[in-house]
């Protein structure tokens, strides 16, 4: 797992429409990496949809929610709909979990994917906080995240 | 801004809604538009001990969610909170608002006063503030259950 203080490292993926976003484009801005296994499972759709309800408090706080997982950005279009969310998907899909393998949140075979994993980056490009799920069944409630910001 | 940093469940209050007396029992935190949550009410209802329901609307997976959970605390101003709960839960194809009007004919309720009281400000802000209370406490989907007396949460579901 990537440790607080370190730099961040940039990436370009894909967003659910398809354009290319990187972590460079939020500079100046907080923003908070929601790695989670895959689209469309039950417990990744509550999570993004619990963490939906209360984006407004988390912007509020200077924060930008960003989700990322192995899918591609169809999936994570039609996830997104499916779930009546408009948090930001990141597709981390080719090299398959390359991003999530900078941040020391991929878990490898059998599994294939991110574990749940919550990285906060300040307006700088550091990691300020972290938050790994002791296993990817298991997602933490909003409040730790507003535990983190304060 | 409201607080959202952790905190246990609120202690049961003169707001809250309860089925059955007692100290001992569970806290339910539903969403009344949640297919889980109807599966599991007939079980959660018949559980020994008190039962107390606190609204836990996740609008963005369930549209339908805020206007239920409107309709279930208007009809409980009038003393048919769980009536309502019930009937919804029992029967998720009909919950737009003519089937609304059709349960509070049936429950002889007053249609006038239950539309006042859904759209009222005071309603939306007790529903908000049980689903606060919710986020606070670590609510992380629906149903989540608590012992009233260990404020443990209750793992009902299977990953």
């Amino acid at each position: 797992m990537i440790a607080v203080g370190d730099q961040a490292p940039d990436f370009t993926l894909r967003d659910q429409d398809g354009e290319k976003v990187s972590l460079s484009d939020y500079k100046g801005r907080k923003v908070l990496l929601v790695f989670y296994p895959g689209d469309f499972s039950p417990v990744c759709g509550d999570q993004l949809s619990i963490y939906q309800e209360v984006k407004p408090e988390i912007a509020a706080k200077g924060v930008e929610l960003v989700g990322v997982s192995v899918d591609s950005f169809f999936a994570h279009k039609a996830f997104q709909e499916k779930l009546g969310i408009d948090t930001t998907l990141l597709s981390d899909f080719e090299p398959k979990g390359e991003v999530a393998r900078a941040y020391g949140s991929y878990l490898d075979a059998p599994l294939g994917f991110a574990n749940r994993t919550l990285v906060l980056v300040d307006e700088v490009g550091k990691v300020a906080w972290t938050h790994e799920s002791p296993n990817p069944g298991e997602f933490p409630g909003a409040n730790v995240i507003f535990d983190a910001l304060g | 801004m409201n607080d959202l940093t952790s905190s246990a469940i609120p202690p049961v209050g003169p707001e809250d809604h309860v089925r059955r007396s007692g100290e001992e029992g569970i806290v339910v935190y539903a969403d009344l538009a949640c297919p889980r949550c109807a599966a599991d009410w007939p079980r959660l209802r018949e559980r020994p001990g008190r039962l107390v329901f606190r609204h836990f609307p996740v609008s963005s997976k369930h549209p339908r969610s805020p206007a239920l959970h409107a309709a279930a605390e208007a009809a409980g101003r009038q003393g048919r909170f769980f009536e309502l709960v019930d009937s919804l839960y029992a029967d998720r194809a009909h919950v737009d608002d003519p089937h609304l009007w059709q349960w509070v004919e049936r429950l002889g309720l007053d249609l006038e006063r239950f539309e006042a009281d859904r759209r009222s400000d005071a309603v939306q802000a007790r529903i908000r503030s049980d689903f606060q209370a919710g986020i606070r406490a670590g609510v992380a989907g629906t149903p989540a259950v608590f012992d009233a007396c260990t404020l443990q949460t209750v793992r009902e579901r299977e990953f």
